[in-house]
């Protein structure tokens, strides 16, 4: 009795013993209940909002192998800022580019300019031509040609440097031209290298006047050169993954599209440094004049516009050929919109009155009456209230870049509209809320990047500067050169080739002429005129 | 030691819903394909920024960092939980927790990109429950109500066999 007493005592205390060990046991299984039901929840929303609606399409490789093509010999006309930058992509920078960037990369940890050049595709080209008509600069395209702190081999080849183009025009072994000088010289170097058989690379905007525009893009046409305009966005996935998210009608009918510039510094508004070494000896201003409407002697002034150019309708367009051609660019890249059939346009110097005669305030309205669209753009340099760019659909916003930019560089987010007619089931349910995004796109979002002035993360915000391939960080004007000569090699077309171009430029010489004449601005795509 | 009932009650769900948060945090991370501790680390303030700075620019220390944050809290919540091991689970996430309280302090002067959820001076939610983490290791009690309870008779029947 008593052994039976004591065994069911143990029985009974070794229970409570199994029991005190496992109480809080329970306390995990309710842990594991509510996380499955979260869970489930969220894979719902998921489906939902993303599965459903995205499609995803795998980003396009970065890596081919160009060791077995065709060696290219490059010729750079223009090597000032924008000039080293093209020429960098093709592999090429100079000393002391790659000397600051290697010290900046020691200094800030996060600064990876230096990395991203050094793990750039070596193109298989050589750069054997440089024309600049500041010597400063075309020493530094010659040097550059020649520094061994370069993606892949060696240089093959050293530079020549030509004082005018026309004779690197000549120069047989030249394959292919990067022109990058101030717009109001584009047009006569294209057209005079198109005929001498040279493929082009020409920086945007295509051409300072509308005649020019028809006049580069009937020289092309007729010599079938590859030709490719300046605009890297081309080659940013956000853009890419956008375009997929409209061509999928996740917006619903788009009426109307808001792109936007702010900038707020000296730099921002192109007052540069006038280069102390610049003067009548290392300047070769007359033939820098000879295609500008007004000419003006050598002096003090002849140095400003030298160096500050943009700020003159002699030289350019200011911010219509400069920034906002970029961002007609990319949504003519995401929504095919081509050229408009109004364009009209308003503004001012309200704030840099240094002399300049472009406006730093420009507003512009594009109207396409048979896409039932409009497109406003608007620009201030007085102002760094970034906005971003903004795709309102009936039945979605997306957000690019500005405030809304997922706190990286070039992502967007797409919002749901509350007046949704396609979401309308979704919305009464709860399982979509206009108050947060249904589609982030956070590039690279694993990835940190040192993006430091606020000028680099404006370029970088509009994607200008990065792009992100497989999550790993490209430079965008590297694989748009890498573009141009895959496509001369294959005697293919680039993404932004003639017919982009031709886009872009009418599109953005209709605001510039509407500004000049004070009047709303027709396009006849039947006789390519302006009206 | 010696608790009252209360006490013990107490403690042990003082232990639970810390485990459980440990537990939800981790986990949370582990199912997130975009989570990294890079965007806490990019803010550090005060005497960690540097180390901040290293483990960010450093994809090996970036992702072992990660790596750490998401089984670690996930492990120690777990354990927490179950009252196993608690005494290194309690250190463990005492470490962990001390960790995201000094790489990014709430002190007067220093200015944080991403507001806080909280208004906060010097005390931040992080050094309460860091605090109450010590008082779980100063007064353990997985050993009464937990697995570790179950590994110690264990222990002790071994040692009452030999």
């Amino acid at each position: 009795m008593n052994n039976k007493e004591n065994e069911s005592n143990n029985t009974s205390s070794e229970r409570r013993e199994l029991l005190k060990s496992l109480a809080t046991v329970p306390a995990l299984a309710a842990f594991l209940i509510a996380f499955w039901q979260k869970w489930r929840r969220d894979a719902l929303k998921k489906t939902n909002l993303l599965s459903n609606l995205v499609q995803e399409k795998v980003a396009p490789a970065v890596v081919s192998d160009v060791s077995n093509s065709k060696h290219l010999n490059l010729g750079i006309i223009g090597y000032g800022g924008r000039g080293h930058h093209l020429v960098r992509g093709a592999g090429f920078a100079h000393l002391g580019w790659t000397e600051s960037a290697a010290e900046n990369a020691r200094k800030n940890k996060l600064d990876k300019a230096f990395a991203t050049y050094m793990s750039q595709e070596d193109l298989n080209c050589s750069l054997v031509g440089v024309c600049d008509l500041f010597d400063v600069r075309a020493e530094e395209g010659i040097e550059a040609s020649k520094n061994e702190t370069r993606p892949g081999s060696k240089p093959v080849q050293t530079a020549t440097r030509y004082h005018h183009y026309k004779e690197l025009l000549a120069n047989d072994d030249i394959d292919a031209v990067i022109i990058a000088t101030p717009d109001h010289w584009h047009a006569q170097i294209v057209i005079d290298a198109a005929k001498a058989g040279k493929h082009v690379y020409c920086e945007k905007g295509l051409t300072r006047t509308f005649d020019e525009a028809i006049n580069v893009y009937d020289a092309v046409k007729k010599t079938g050169i590859t030709f490719q305009l300046g605009h890297q966005n081309r080659q940013v996935e956000a853009n890419e993954k956008a375009k997929q998210i409209i061509d999928q009608g996740l917006l619903g009918p788009i009426n109307l599209v808001e792109l936007t510039t702010n900038r707020n510094s000296p730099w921002g508004a192109w007052v540069w440094d006038i280069h102390p070494e610049g003067n009548a000896r290392t300047i070769d201003w007359d033939t820098f004049q000879e295609q500008a409407p007004n000419k003006i002697p050598f002096g003090e002034e002849a140095l400003k516009r030298f160096f500050r150019w943009r700020c003159w309708f002699d030289y350019g367009t200011g911010l219509s050929g400069d920034l906002f051609s970029h961002d007609f660019d990319a949504l003519n890249q995401i929504m095919e919109i081509g050229i408009p059939k109004y364009a009209s346009s308003t503004g001012g110097i309200y704030f840099f009155k240094d002399g300049r005669d472009v406006p730093d305030v420009w507003n512009a309205t594009l109207e396409y009456p048979d896409k039932d669209l409009t497109v406003l753009y608007s620009a201030t340099l007085s102002s760094n209230n970034s906005r971003g760019n903004r795709i309102m659909g009936h039945d979605a916003t997306m957000q690019m870049g500005g405030q809304s930019n997922a706190g990286s560089v070039s992502g967007f987010v797409v919002t749901a509209d509350s007046e949704s007619t396609q979401y309308k089931d979704r919305l009464e349910s709860g399982i979509i809320n206009p108050q947060y995004p249904i589609y982030t796109y956070t590039p690279g979002s694993k990835q940190i990047d040192g993006v430091t002035s606020a000028t680099s993360r404006y370029f970088a915000n509009k994607g200008l500067l990065y792009t992100y391939r497989e999550g790993k960080r490209v430079d965008p004007t590297h694989l748009h050169i890498k573009d141009w000569l895959e496509a001369i090699r294959s005697n293919g077309q680039p993404k932004c080739n003639i017919e982009m171009a031709i886009h872009e430029a009418v599109s953005c010489h209709m605001a510039t002429e509407s500004y000049l004449q004070g009047r709303r601005i027709e396009w006849d795509p039947v006789n390519r005129k302006l009206i | 030691m010696n608790y009252s009932q209360y006490q013990l009650v107490s403690l042990t769900v003082l232990r639970v819903l810390i485990g459980w948060h440990f537990l939800y945090e981790g986990i949370s991370k582990l199912i997130s394909p975009y989570w990294s501790s890079a965007a806490y680390l990019l803010d550090s303030k005060w005497l960690l920024s540097g180390v901040a700075t290293t483990i960010v620019s450093n994809p090996t220390l970036l992702s072992f960092s990660d790596y750490i944050n998401m089984w670690g809290l996930t492990a120690v919540g777990a354990l927490l939980m179950l009252g196993l091991f608690s005494r290194y689970a309690t250190v463990a996430g005492l470490v962990l927790v001390l960790l995201y309280y000094f790489f990014a302090p709430p002190f007067t002067g220093l200015e944080y990109s991403k507001p806080a959820e909280g208004s906060y001076l010097i005390v931040n939610k992080n050094l309460i429950e860091a605090c109450a983490l010590w008082v779980l290791f100063m007064f353990p009690s997985s050993d009464i109500i937990g697995l570790d309870r179950f590994f110690k008779e264990q222990i002790n029947k071994g040692d009452e066999h030999e």
